[in-house]
């Protein structure tokens, strides 16, 4: 589950899940949901991220850039994301398409994720990744 | 705000008083009606800011200051550069971000009969919304020429003409640049981004000067009421965005070894004199010769367009500004000339009369301060004035600012009725993304025309001009 979340200037991205992973690629879902609706996106080209950090906050907005870069140089947009963390390593799958303002209705780019409100934490049984964007 | 977190200092100041570890107090510049809107937020970044190593004199903030990210986004803050440090927070992650305004030879009536078309054109030939890609291609050597060249370059490749430097900041070309600092990955999100708008807040517009508020600085500017101008709003891109993001980390993990203590992370900041203090400096200076070269490309596209079009136009640069920069600057404190580095982050230079750095044609009347307002309400040129050196080092406010986030925006205002009422005002909307015309509505941002005449009041700067949309291209 991803929502959003109010900042004046810009937007708050959360993903919300049963475990640290899912958790991340919700906020990814998320940041996503800034530029256009997920899903309208077709899942059909994969694109492999690997990052490293041994604070998961500050990994979590090393993922969102991670993206954010990727979208940026292959003119791309993902809708589907599988995370797998262990340690301090971050080993994903983005999958996406050819971004197309048109047939994705995009509003909006997204400049960087930054360390505003960010918060990676386990509330009761659930995890939750969260952290301003700046677009 | 809550008026208990601030001391009312005159009909526009604000005082948080120093306390903790603020080294500096805290100056809000604002009307009472601003300040009723101003998130409470502000007040605490800019207490934040002020318990920076350096900092000197106070922590500052426009008219227009909104929440931001560590900074309050109207923010403005002067170190000193032994004890001082640099921040990525407090310049952000659109480095140089800033409006061009140009003016035309035009006036309103050559151009009423044919505004489709002029909307027409400009769409097709500025490149602008999400994943737009520009026609300039880059290899990496010649990228580092652009990036340590800015306008300068552009113009040296054929962009625009030799007078269009004069006219802006730096002279077109932001010394110390060092494009060795920019890494691979910035360097890469640039190749196909230049010569692009952007999206969000950024926009191409075609304005008529509406009203002329002082007819001394009016005419120094050559602009008169009538007048056709076109005002351009973007920044560096993604190489700029890049450069912020990852020098943003490097600080926040070195901040340690330097013994700062931040009160929140994304006031990440180093000492000046430090390595990556040194290394960001050569990084973002070249981010700002990006952002300068970006506008100026723009300039040759949208002048070549214009000019094809209507046989009368000639297309001048009245002045380029930017309001996302740490510039290293000579400020009067306690009766010295001291060297300082300014952050502006949302916020504009504003050099009063008989600065030295102005072009000699505006030089008696003050700085061009251009605002950019929303594609409903128009946009206020103004110009510094004597008193902003000792308010707040020569700033000024930089737009609008927003009063409603994006997502509250898509649900009061769908984008083609946003269009369709603005056109039924004589304003054409063109843009790729009906969603970005919602989110970007003129309901969601402040008053422009209360933001300049506070910024006036408060002495900052003047009101030159108010200026009304014709033909907005969204990014």
């Amino acid at each position: 589950m991803w929502e959003h979340f109010h900042h004046q200037a810009d937007i708050g991205v959360r993903g919300i899940g049963e475990t640290l992973d899912e958790a991340f690629a919700e906020a990814a879902r998320a940041l996503t949901a800034v530029i256009c609706s997920p899903d309208k996106v077709d899942p059909r080209q994969a694109v492999e991220i690997r990052r490293q950090c041994d604070d998961m906050e500050l990994l979590l907005v090393d993922w969102l850039n991670a993206l954010i870069y990727e979208m940026a140089v292959r003119g791309m947009i993902f809708s589907r994301f599988e995370v797998h963390i262990k340690g301090d390593a971050l080993t994903a799958t983005a999958w996406g398409d050819k971004a197309d303002p048109e047939l994705h209705e995009t509003a909006v780019e997204v400049k960087g994720a930054t360390y505003t409100q960010l918060k990676v934490a386990q509330k009761e049984d659930k995890w939750i990744a969260q952290c301003v964007v700046d677009v | 705000m809550d008026r208990k977190l601030v001391k009312q200092r005159g009909d526009t100041t604000w005082l948080i008083e120093r306390s903790g570890k603020m080294r500096v107090d805290g100056v809000i510049y604002a009307s009472a009606d601003l300040m009723a809107g101003m998130d409470d937020k502000v007040a605490e970044q800019v207490r934040n800011v002020a318990t920076l190593p350096g900092i000197v004199k106070g922590s500052f903030a426009m008219p227009d200051a909104h929440w931001g990210y560590g900074f309050a986004i109207g923010g403005v803050a002067a170190f000193d550069p032994e004890e001082g440090v640099i921040s990525a927070g407090g310049v952000g992650f659109d480095i140089s971000c800033g409006v061009r305004t140009l003016r035309t030879a035009l006036v309103a009536d050559d151009i009423a009969h044919m505004k489709g078309d002029i909307a027409e054109a400009l769409f097709e030939c500025i490149p602008a919304g999400v994943g737009s890609t520009g026609k300039v291609r880059l290899q990496k050597t010649g990228l580092d020429d652009l990036l340590a060249g800015g306008a300068v370059w552009a113009v040296d490749e054929g962009y625009g003409l030799r007078e269009d430097l004069r006219f802006t900041e730096e002279d077109g070309r932001m010394a110390g640049a060092d494009p060795s600092q920019v890494s691979d990955h910035a360097k890469e999100r640039q190749k196909n981004e230049m010569g692009t708008l952007g999206s969000g807040n950024h926009y191409l517009e075609v304005q008529q000067v509406l009203e002329v508020y002082d007819a001394a600085a009016a005419e120094a500017f050559g602009i008169h009421e009538g007048d056709i101008l076109i005002s351009i709003h973007c920044g560096s891109r993604g190489l700029g965005h890049q450069i912020g993001t990852e020098f943003l980390k490097r600080m926040v993990q070195t901040a340690p070894q330097y013994g700062l203590e931040l009160p929140d992370r994304e006031l990440a900041c180093s000492p000046i004199k430090s390595p990556v203090g040194q290394s960001y400096l050569g990084a973002m200076r070249s981010g700002i010769n990006c952002a300068l070269a970006n506008r100026q490309i723009l300039t040759h596209l949208l002048r070549e367009a214009f000019e094809t079009l209507h046989r009368k136009a000639d297309i001048r640069l009245l002045y380029d500004v930017s309001h996302n920069t740490c510039k290293v600057e000579e400020h009067a404190v306690d009766g010295r000339s001291k060297r300082l580095f300014v952050h502006r982050k949302g916020a504009t230079r504003a050099w009063g009369p008989g600065h030295p750095g102005l072009p000699k044609e505006y030089r008696a009347v003050g700085q061009p301060v251009l605002i950019g307002g929303t594609m409903g309400t128009g946009s206020f040129i103004l110009a510094g004035s004597e008193t902003s050196e000792a308010l707040a080092f020569s700033s000024a406010c930089h737009g609008a600012g927003r009063n409603m986030s994006r997502r509250e925006a898509t649900k009061h205002w769908r984008g083609r009725d946003v269009v369709k009422s603005l056109e039924h005002k004589g304003i054409l909307i063109r843009s790729r993304s009906m969603r970005g015309i919602a989110e970007e509505a003129p309901g969601a941002y402040k008053d422009v025309a209360a933001v300049a005449e506070a910024t006036e009041n408060a002495g900052l700067a003047r009101r030159v001009a108010r200026l009304a949309p014709l033909i907005c291209v969204k990014g």
